[in-house]
């Protein structure tokens, strides 16, 4: 235990920064999950995986001189088509199906994603190099990467682009409907197949963003994308399905949780702590629903 | 139901069938001194693996095409049956039960990683199967008394002793600050022992101290704390992703610190990934290529790296070198047991005494090198921002002066 993170005051608002920043883009993740979640009743395990593979589309255009930065833009583009590819290979068969046969399918496509790159990128952990510099706060006290300002900007951008979208189009529209009544939509005249198909591809487009930030921020190997799909199951848990500022705040709390966690029990504990705390709202949560069918009887 | 059990019956029918007909190679088939292996060619180690099978290969071609391994007044010429073992240890052991029941392998070639080493360990030791390996450095492994087990590397608590000592005695003697930030696995803990050794014997304070978790990908805490606590000597061993996190995010966070010493830089390609970020930084590494070691079969190291470069087409990392050398441990010793008895082989092993362009070899009871310092990198850029690894320390071996301390990101 240390606890140097509240003797330093300028240590907490660096901790409390990082973490915010962190958890926007965690949101964006969490985002695409619950999208899916919501509309299909998939919890897809290979979120993370997709992340990754996003981030392998920045770093090879990064290796072939091309800015990174505009990973942003081309990675999800590619990484729709990719989304729709597993939902016509894969995800159709299953998404009538119970969720514990759809995280099965999930989990499959997450250990095919993880070897598949393993193979063709190799074992290497990479990076993206922005070039972008450093900001310094508080006489310098507080530094802020720009990578990290500039992800959490990128990723607010897609988050309000993608709500407007949901809002205003006619497939955003139809994805709302088919998320509130599968059935209803159909009679309606809703191709629930095609719009199935459209919300896959978003959710993969969302993680294709996420993992060319991710690439450029940080580090990226084809067998780190667990960590991701579990944080973004655990924001979508605490803010629940549909809830997007819930999505936002619960991954920002997350994020500034994850950095307190790792000044204080040490970084070893940063990801186990994120486990804990998955493990502690699921009960807490059974617990409030058994007080609440108790009262109902 | 009825198909159903047909399949099956045919199923185990032809399995039985493989595994009973898979011809028993003999330890030497003709004039074929068989060698096995088990390596990972995919998983997470993949990309070493291929770096420690191109050593292999390197090594026995060139002993092949030179006359040999000459053993009773007749000519041998090494083989290697190599399986992949996933990266995964379990496999690893499966595979060395198979090498040496089914296949029939007499002697064994290391696999890559101290974990995969670890777990084939126990199995060539109870069949008394004479294992020389390149790739296993935790201490671990030699303190528990394994006869069969030989290692041409120095063991891992040795990695960043040479950074620790070169600091204090820049220091004018005095004991130093360190902070240490250490992946949670069995090699980087044992350098971290190696450091709480180095810094008792030299009065030095560990002042941070961190471990780092396997899906380690921002160590912004450790970097803030260094800010605040101001230590001499950073030290950061996480395998490639720990030098490349670690580099990242100092230079994005602009962190002052006059030694920065970590492990697995050349595996990281860290100046050409980073380029001058990376600056400056120290490495510690078993071989390079601008050591005078000398053998008569690579000659030295830079026409090692040349050969290398234009069979496999890239320069090669300290995993190929060492993995090469194991090939040179196993002919001088069979030559000088003059025998394929394992018993006189293992002894003719435990007393090899040689110097190969990767160093000089000899082995300590527990099966570790004990002749073959580790060899410190500083990374140095030039204008152009060209950057190249140049070896600063043992002073015998440098050929460049290292640069302490190092400048302050205000000052670049």
């Amino acid at each position: 235990m240390d606890f140097m993170v509240f003797q330093y005051p300028m240590i907490t608002v660096q901790a409390c920064l990082d973490g915010i920043l962190l958890g926007i883009l965690f949101a964006l993740i969490a985002y695409g999950m619950a999208l899916q979640w919501g509309v299909m009743n998939i919890i897809n395990i290979a979120q993370g995986d997709l992340v990754i593979l996003g981030g392998y589309i920045a770093y090879f255009m990064y290796l072939y001189g091309i800015h990174p930065a505009w990973g942003v833009i081309v990675s999800p583009i590619i990484m729709y088509f990719v989304g729709v590819g597993i939902y016509k290979l894969v995800i159709n068969k299953v998404v009538d199906r119970d969720l514990f046969i759809s995280i099965l399918a999930t989990f499959g496509i997450s250990i095919l994603f993880m070897q598949l790159m393993n193979f063709a990128f190799g074992a290497d952990v990479v990076l993206a190099n922005s070039g972008y510099g450093t900001t310094f706060l508080f006489d310098s006290a507080v530094v802020l990467p720009n990578s990290k300002i500039f992800s959490a900007f990128v990723s607010i951008v897609f988050a309000i682009g993608l709500v407007i979208y949901m809002k205003k189009s006619k497939l955003g529209r139809a994805i709302r409907a088919t998320a509130q009544n599968a059935r209803a939509a159909k009679i309606l005249g809703v191709d629930t197949e095609k719009v199935y198909a459209a919300t896959f591809g978003l959710n993969a487009a969302l993680c294709g963003v996420a993992g060319a930030l991710i690439s450029i921020t940080f580090t990226i190997h084809p067998y780190m994308g667990l960590p991701y799909t579990i944080r973004s199951f655990m924001i979508v848990i605490v803010a629940g399905l549909g809830n997007l500022p819930g999505v936002a705040m619960s991954g920002m709390g997350l994020g500034v949780f994850e950095e307190f966690a790792d000044y204080i029990l040490g970084t070893e504990f940063r990801i186990g702590s994120v486990f804990l705390l998955l493990v502690l709202i699921l009960v807490y949560r059974r617990f409030k629903l058994s007080r609440k069918r108790e009262y109902l009887k | 139901m009825k198909i159903n059990k047909i399949i099956l019956s045919f199923i185990s029918a032809v399995a039985i069938l493989l595994s009973t007909s898979v011809v028993s190679l003999a330890k030497v088939v003709g004039d074929k001194i068989v060698l096995g292996a088990a390596i990972s060619l995919t998983g997470k180690y993949s990309s070493n693996g291929v770096h420690t099978q191109n050593g292999y290969n390197m090594a026995v071609d060139r002993i092949n095409s030179m006359g040999g391994v000459k053993v009773g007044g007749k000519t041998y010429k090494f083989e290697i049956i190599y399986y992949d073992d996933e990266s995964n240890p379990k496999r690893a052991a499966q595979l060395a039960e198979r090498l040496i029941s089914q296949d029939g392998v007499e002697f064994m070639l290391g696999p890559y990683s101290s974990g995969l080493t670890k777990a084939i360990a126990p199995v060539t030791e109870k069949y008394g199967v004479p294992m020389v390996e390149a790739n296993g450095a935790s201490r671990s492994l030699f303190t528990k008394g394994y006869k069969y087990l030989f290692a041409v590397l120095a063991p891992a608590n040795l990695y960043l002793d040479v950074a620790i000592r070169t600091a204090v005695e820049l220091n004018g003697g005095k004991g130093v600050r360190i902070a240490q930030a250490f992946e949670q696995d069995a090699f980087s803990q044992d350098v971290r022992l190696g450091i709480l050794d180095a810094a008792k014997e030299t009065g030095s304070e560990i002042i941070i101290d961190d471990k780092l978790p396997k899906e380690l990908n921002d160590m912004a805490a450790t970097l803030v704390k260094v800010k605040q606590m101001k230590p001499d000597v950073l030290v950061v061993s996480g395998h490639t992703k720990g030098a490349l996190t670690a580099i990242r995010q100092i230079a994005e966070m602009k962190v002052d610190v006059p030694m920065l010493a970590m492990t697995h830089c050349d595996a990281a390609k860290l100046s050409k990934q980073h380029g001058k970020n990376s600056q400056y930084a120290l490495c510690a590494s078993q071989w390079h290529k601008t050591l005078t070691y000398k053998d008569n079969f690579f000659k030295d190291g830079m026409t090692y790296a040349a050969d290398f470069q234009k069979e496999f087409g890239y320069d090669p990392p300290y995993q190929s070198a060492e993995s090469s050398a194991a090939l040179l441990v196993f002919k001088d010793a069979f030559e000088r047991a003059n025998s394929f008895d394992q018993k006189k082989v293992r002894d003719a092993l435990a007393a090899t005494n040689m110097q190969t362009f990767y160093g000089n070899i000899k082995f300590a009871p527990g099966g570790q090198n004990v002749d073959k310092p580790m060899v410190l990198f500083q990374v140095m850029c030039d204008g152009a921002g060209k950057c190249e690894n140049k070896v600063v320390a043992p002073l015998k071996w440098a050929s460049a002066k290292l640069i302490h301390p190092i400048p302050k990101w205000s000052d670049r």
